[in-house]
C-alpha cells in the first residue's frame, strides 16, 4: 500500500463514523439521480426510440422533417433568443450603469429600480404577455383605440411580441448581474484614466467596457437560456408561431401519432443539448473570465457623475422605462377590476367566478403543493451547500454539478422527462408508478427546480464563514448534524430564509415544467391563468394574476420583515 | 482536575501534499517522531509553511497522517474523527460561534455530552472564574475585547477536560502588550490545570517564554527539540540558530579535540570551544551571540568597526572581522568606552559563550522538502 493510500484510508474511516453525514449524501445520491439525472436520461433513451423500435433514429429524423415544424421552431428560437439576450443585457447595462455611476437627484429613480427589479420576482407568467396584448393586440389601447389601427391582423402576435416581452421579463436578470460586477470595478482604475485626460465616453469604451466584457457575455448567456427556455410567454403572444419549447409541448400534448411521445423526446434532447452547452461555456469559461478581470472589492467609494448633460437624459430614459414596466402590472390590476375590455366600470364579478367555480380548487393545491416544497427546498440546499463548501467525499463534483445542472434544463423539458420517466414508472417497468398523478410528483418539481438558486445562495453564505468555527464545533465533540443544526443553519438563517421563500414564490409562479403534470383534479393557478389567456378571457385571466402577485409579495415581504427582525436581533445584541 | 494526564506519541508522521498549481506532491511534514510527555508544555516553532500546524492539525484529527501512527496516551487515534478525540483545540481566529454569548459558547461541548443543567453551570462558573471573564456570560462574544474572546476559546476548549490541549498560534491576532500578557495567562493556566498542552507558534519569543520544550520545524522537519536554553546556546544547525534570536556566524576548523574541550582555528586565531560536535579536521560554524561579545583595544580576533549607534539599551557596533560582518550589542554602554567607526577593535568573549555547529553546504541546506515524483518513489520511504 502507498502511503498517500494511507491518509484516504483513514479520512474513510472517520467519515464513515458520521451517520448523518453518509446518510445526507446517500439520500442526495438517489435524489439527484431519481428525478434529475433519470428523467433526462429518459429522454435520451425514448428520443433513440419509436413505439416499435428500441432503437432507432426515426424520432430524430422526425424532429428534423420539414413536417415535425421544429426545424422552424428551432430558427425562431434562435433569433428571438439573440434578439432577447441583446436587448435585455442592454437595457440592464443601461440600468445597472445608472445605478452605480450616476449621481441621481432623487430617489424616486432607485425605488422605481427596486421595484422594477422585485416585480419579475412575484409575477407569475403571462402578466406582461397579458399586458401588452391589451395595449398592443388587435383590439389594443394604444393600437387600436389610439391608433386606430383597425385592420391589425395579429401584427404583434410572434417576433415583435415574443422579443418584447422577453426583454421586458428579462432585463432585470442582466441589471442585477452587472450591477453586481459594476460595483466591483476599482474606481481608481477610472480615475487613472480620466487622471491621463480621458473623456468620460473614452473612459467608459476603453476602461469600464473592456472590463465588463466577460460580464456582458455572462448576461447574454444567461438571458439567452432563459429567453429559449421561456414556455408561457410564447405560449400566449405567439399566436401561430412556435418555439422549441411550445413546439415540444403541442408534439407532447397535441399529436396523436403512436409516436408523438418519442418524437417529443427526441426534440427535447435538441433543446437541452443546447441549453446545457450554452450554460456550461456561461459556468465554466465566462465566469471564471469575469472574476479573474474583476479582483476584490472596490477599495472605496466611486466619485458619481453629476454632470446635468450625463444624468438628465440617462434618468430620463431609465424612469420611462420603469415606469412603463411598471404600469404593465398595473394595468394587469386594472383590468382584474373591469366589467370588460370595452367598460371600464368596477366590480368584483371576476374575482365571485374565481372563488365560487373551480377557482379554489386550483388555489388550494397550488398553496399548499407550494408550501409543501418550500421547505424541503430550503433545507436541502443549505445541506447541500454545507456539504459542497465545508465537506470532502467522493462524489461531491458530482453532487456540485447536479445541482447546478438542474439550472440550465428548460423547465418544459424537466416536464417532459418526469411524464416519459414517471408515466409507466422507471424505464417503463411499473416502479414508482404511483407517483404519477399525485401531488407528491408536482411537489419534487418545485423543488428540483428552486433547488439551485438555494444552493447558490447557501454555497455563498456559507463560504462567509470561517472553516475554523465549524472545526471547533467538531472538535467539541459534535458530529455533522450537531455541527449543521447548532451552528451552520443558524449562521446562514438569512439565506435559508430567503431560499424559503423564493422556493415558494417560484413554485405558485411556476407553469413550464408542470403544466404537463396537472390533471383535472390537480389544477395549478398558472395553468387556470394559462387557460383564460388562451379563451381570451383577460378579465379572470388578470384575476387570477392579481392573486398571485398579492400572494407573493405577501410572502416577500413577510421575509424581509422577518429578516429584519433578525438583524434587529443580532443587531442589538452587537451594541 | 481529577483526570489522568496523557501523552502523545508521534511515530514517523508524514503528510503528502499536491501543489495545486505544478500538480507536484511534496510532503508538508516529513517523518516526524516525538514522544510529548503528559503534562508538559511543548511548543512546534517555525516559519510559515514548515509543517507546523499541519502537525497540530493531525493530531487534532483534522487532517489524517498518511503515514506514521499517531498515539493519544497508549491508544492510537489515527482513525477517530476530532470529535472522538480526547483533544481540544484554540483556534487562531478563536471561532466562537457568533450566535451565542460567552456561557453557551462555553457550554457548548458540555451541551453535546448531554450533561445535566446543573452540572454544565457549575462547570461553566468554574471555568469562567479560572479564566476570569465571570461576570460576563451574558455578553455576545463581538462584545467582548480580542484577549476577552481567546479566553472564552479558552476556557470552552478546558470545559469538556481534554487530555490534551491544542493551540493552534492563539495569540496572533491580538496587540504586542496584550500578548505577552495572554501567554503568561495561558501558561498559569495551563499549570494549574496540570493539563498536557500543543502550542504552534511562529514567534520565537512567546515560545521560550512559555514552553518547557519547543520543537523546531523548518520544512516538513524536524530541526530540534530541546528546552528553551538549549536551543538558544546549543543549535544544532544554522537554522536553529539563525532562527532563535541574533547570532554571528565564524567560519573555522575543528584542530584539536578532547574529553572536555575543543579548540578551533579561526582566520588563524585559536579559539576554544565548550560546547558542539565534530570530529578534528572538520569544517564548522563558530556560533556567538551579540550579546556575548564584547569589544577590546587589543587581542587575537582582530576586526574594524563599521558601524556604532547609540540604541538606548545598548550599544550596538557591527565589526569587520577578515570578510565577515559582527554583530555586537554592548549592554549598559554608560560609563564603558565607546569605539567609533574605523577604530581597530578586537572581539573579547569567554569560550563557554561560542558553540558550534557543523558547516552545511548549502544545497543540502536549502533541500529539506522532499519531493513525492512517483508511486514508486513512495516505497523508498517505507520502513
Amino acid at each position: 500500500m502507498t502511503a498517500s493510500l494511507q491518509g484516504k484510508m483513514l479520512d474513510r474511516k472517520k467519515f464513515f463514523q458520521d451517520p448523518f453525514l453518509i446518510f445526507a449524501i446517500f439520500f442526495l445520491i438517489i435524489f439527484f439521480t431519481l428525478f434529475i439525472a433519470y428523467p433526462l436520461v429518459i429522454l435520451l433513451k425514448d428520443g433513440f426510440a419509436t413505439s416499435t423500435k428500441a432503437f432507432s433514429f426515426e424520432s430524430f429524423a422526425y424532429t428534423f422533417s420539414v413536417y415535425s415544424g421544429f426545424l422552424k421552431a428551432m430558427g425562431n428560437s434562435v433569433i428571438i433568443g439573440l434578439a432577447v439576450s441583446a436587448g435585455a443585457t442592454v437595457v440592464g447595462l443601461l440600468f445597472a450603469y445608472v445605478d452605480t455611476y450616476v449621481k441621481l437627484k432623487t430617489k424616486v429613480l432607485k425605488i422605481l429600480f427596486n421595484i422594477v427589479s422585485f416585480l419579475p420576482v412575484v409575477s407569475p407568467p403571462f402578466v406582461i404577455s397579458i399586458s401588452l396584448i391589451l395595449l398592443f393586440g388587435d383590439t389594443g389601447f394604444i393600437t387600436h383605440d389610439l391608433l386606430h389601427i383597425l385592420n391589425a391582423q395579429h401584427a404583434f402576435y410572434g417576433f415583435p411580441g415574443i422579443i418584447s416581452v422577453e426583454i421586458i421579463t428579462f432585463f432585470p436578470v442582466a441589471y442585477l448581474m452587472l450591477k453586481g460586477l459594476l460595483k466591483n470595478i476599482d474606481p481608481s482604475l477610472e480615475e487613472a484614466a480620466r487622471d491621463m485626460g480621458a473623456s468620460r465616453w473614452k473612459v467608459f469604451t476603453t476602461v469600464t467596457f473592456p472590463l465588463l466584457l466577460p460580464g456582458l457575455g455572462n448576461a447574454f448567456l444567461v438571458t439567452f437560456v432563459e429567453s429559449v427556455a421561456d414556455f408561457a410567454n410564447p405560449m400566449i403572444i405567439g399566436g401561430s408561431m412556435e418555439t422549441m419549447a411550445t413546439c415540444i409541448y403541442n408534439q407532447l400534448m397535441g399529436s396523436n401519432g403512436p409516436d408523438a411521445q418519442f418524437q417529443a423526446a427526441a426534440m427535447s434532447c435538441i433543446l437541452l443539448l443546447i441549453s446545457m452547452s450554452i450554460f456550461i461555456v456561461q459556468k465554466y469559461v465566462l465566469e471564471r473570465k469575469t472574476f479573474s478581470t474583476l479582483t476584490g472589492k472596490a477599495s472605496r467609494q466611486r466619485m458619481l457623475i453629476s454632470d446635468k448633460s450625463v444624468t438628465i437624459p440617462l434618468s430620463i430614459i431609465c424612469g420611462l422605462i420603469s415606469l412603463f414596466v411598471i404600469g404593465l402590472y398595473v394595468l394587469v390590476i386594472m383590468c382584474s377590476f373591469w366589467k370588460n375590455l370595452v367598460n371600464f366600470d368596477f366590480t368584483w364579478k371576476h374575482y365571485q367566478v374565481i372563488f365560487s367555480d373551480n377557482g379554489m380548487s386550483a388555489f388550494g393545491p397550488t398553496l399548499t403543493m407550494s408550501a409543501i416544497a418550500a421547505p424541503i427546498t430550503a433545507i436541502l440546499s443549505m445541506i447541500i451547500a454545507y456539504l459542497i463548501v465545508k465537506k470532502k467525499f467522493k462524489g461531491k463534483a458530482a453532487i456540485e454539478f447536479v445541482s447546478m445542472l438542474a439550472m440550465a434544463v428548460p423547465g418544459t423539458i424537466l416536464g417532459v422527462g418526469f411524464i416519459r420517466g414517471y408515466v409507466q414508472g422507471i424505464f417503463h417497468t411499473g416502479i414508482l408508478q404511483q407517483l404519477y398523478n399525485t401531488m407528491w410528483i408536482i411537489i419534487i418539481v418545485f423543488v428540483v427546480r428552486s433547488l439551485p438558486i438555494g444552493v447558490r445562495s447557501g454555497v455563498s453564505a456559507l463560504r462567509q464563514i470561517d472553516q475554523s468555527i465549524e472545526e471547533s464545533a467538531y472538535d467539541l465533540g459534535g458530529n455533522s448534524l450537531h455541527v449543521f443544526s447548532t451552528v451552520t443553519l443558524p449562521l446562514i438563517s438569512d439565506s435559508f430564509f430567503s431560499s424559503l421563500v423564493t422556493s415558494f414564490v417560484r413554485s405558485i409562479t411556476a407553469i413550464s415544467a408542470v403544466i404537463m403534470l396537472v390533471t383535472p383534479s390537480l389544477q395549478l393557478v398558472t395553468c387556470q391563468i394559462n387557460e383564460y389567456a388562451g379563451k381570451g378571457d383577460y378579465s379572470t385571466a388578470t384575476a387570477y394574476a392579481t392573486i398571485l402577485i398579492l400572494i407573493a409579495s405577501l410572502a416577500v415581504g413577510i421575509m424581509n420583515l422577518a429578516m429584519r427582525l433578525i438583524g434587529r436581533k443580532t443587531k442589538i445584541k452587537e451594541e | 482536575m481529577p483526570k489522568e494526564k496523557k501523552g502523545v506519541l508521534l511515530e514517523h508522521i508524514s503528510k503528502i501534499y499536491e501543489d495545486p498549481k505544478s500538480k507536484k506532491q511534496f510532503y508538508a511534514v516529513h517523518d516526524l517522531s516525538l514522544d510529548i510527555k503528559p503534562g508538559s508544555f511543548v511548543t512546534l516553532l517555525g516559519p510559515s509553511g514548515c509543517g507546523k500546524t499541519t502537525t497540530l492539525r493531525m493530531i487534532g484529527g483534522f487532517e489524517s497522517p498518511d503515514e506514521g501512527d499517531i498515539y493519544l496516551g497508549n491508544k492510537p487515534i489515527n482513525s477517530l474523527p476530532p470529535n472522538k478525540r480526547d483533544t481540544a483545540m484554540v483556534f487562531q481566529s478563536y471561532a466562537l460561534l457568533p450566535h451565542y454569548n460567552v456561557f453557551d459558547n462555553v457550554a457548548y461541548g458540555l451541551k453535546i455530552r448531554k450533561l445535566p443543567r446543573e452540572e454544565i453551570r457549575k462547570k461553566v462558573f468554574a471555568m469562567l472564574d479560572l479564566v476570569q471573564l465571570r461576570g460576563m456570560e451574558d455578553r455576545m462574544t463581538n462584545q467582548l475585547s480580542g484577549g476577552q474572546q481567546q479566553r472564552v476559546a479558552l476556557a470552552r476548549a478546558l470545559v469538556v477536560e481534554p487530555s490534551v490541549l491544542l493551540f493552534d498560534e492563539p495569540l496572533s491576532n491580538l496587540d504586542a502588550k496584550l500578548r505577552v500578557s495572554m501567554r503568561t495567562e495561558i501558561r498559569r493556566i495551563q499549570q494549574a490545570v496540570g493539563i498536557t498542552a500543543i502550542y504552534v507558534t511562529h514567534d520565537q519569543a512567546e515560545a521560550m517564554a512559555i514552553s518547557d520544550q519547543i520543537i523546531i520545524m523548518n520544512k516538513g522537519v524536524v530541526a530540534q527539540i530541546g528546552t528553551p536554553t538549549e536551543i538558544y546556546y546549543q543549535p544544532k544547525n544554522e537554522f536553529v540558530a539563525d532562527f532563535i534570536g541574533e547570532v554571528n556566524f565564524l567560519d573555522g576548523k575543528i584542530i584539536k579535540k578532547d574529553t572536555s574541550n575543543i579548540l578551533t582555528e579561526v582566520y588563524g586565531v585559536k579559539i576554544p570551544v565548550k560546547t558542539g560536535e565534530g570530529q578534528v579536521g572538520d569544517d564548522v560554524r563558530l556560533v556567538l551571540r551579540p550579546e556575548c561579545l564584547h569589544l577590546k583595544d587589543d587581542g587575537d580576533l582582530k576586526g574594524k568597526v563599521v558601524v556604532s549607534t547609540f540604541m538606548g539599551a545598548y550599544q550596538l557596533y557591527h565589526v569587520m572581522v577578515n570578510d565577515t560582518v559582527v554583530k555586537i550589542t554592548e549592554y549598559n554602554p554608560k560609563g564603558k568606552k565607546i569605539y567609533n567607526i574605523d577604530d581597530a577593535v578586537a572581539l573579547d568573549f569567554s569560550s563557554t559563550d561560542v558553540h558550534i555547529i557543523p558547516k552545511e553546504n548549502s544545497e543540502l541546506k536549502t533541500d529539506f522538502i522532499v519531493p513525492v515524483k512517483t508511486k514508486k518513489g513512495f516505497n523508498l520511504f517505507k520502513k
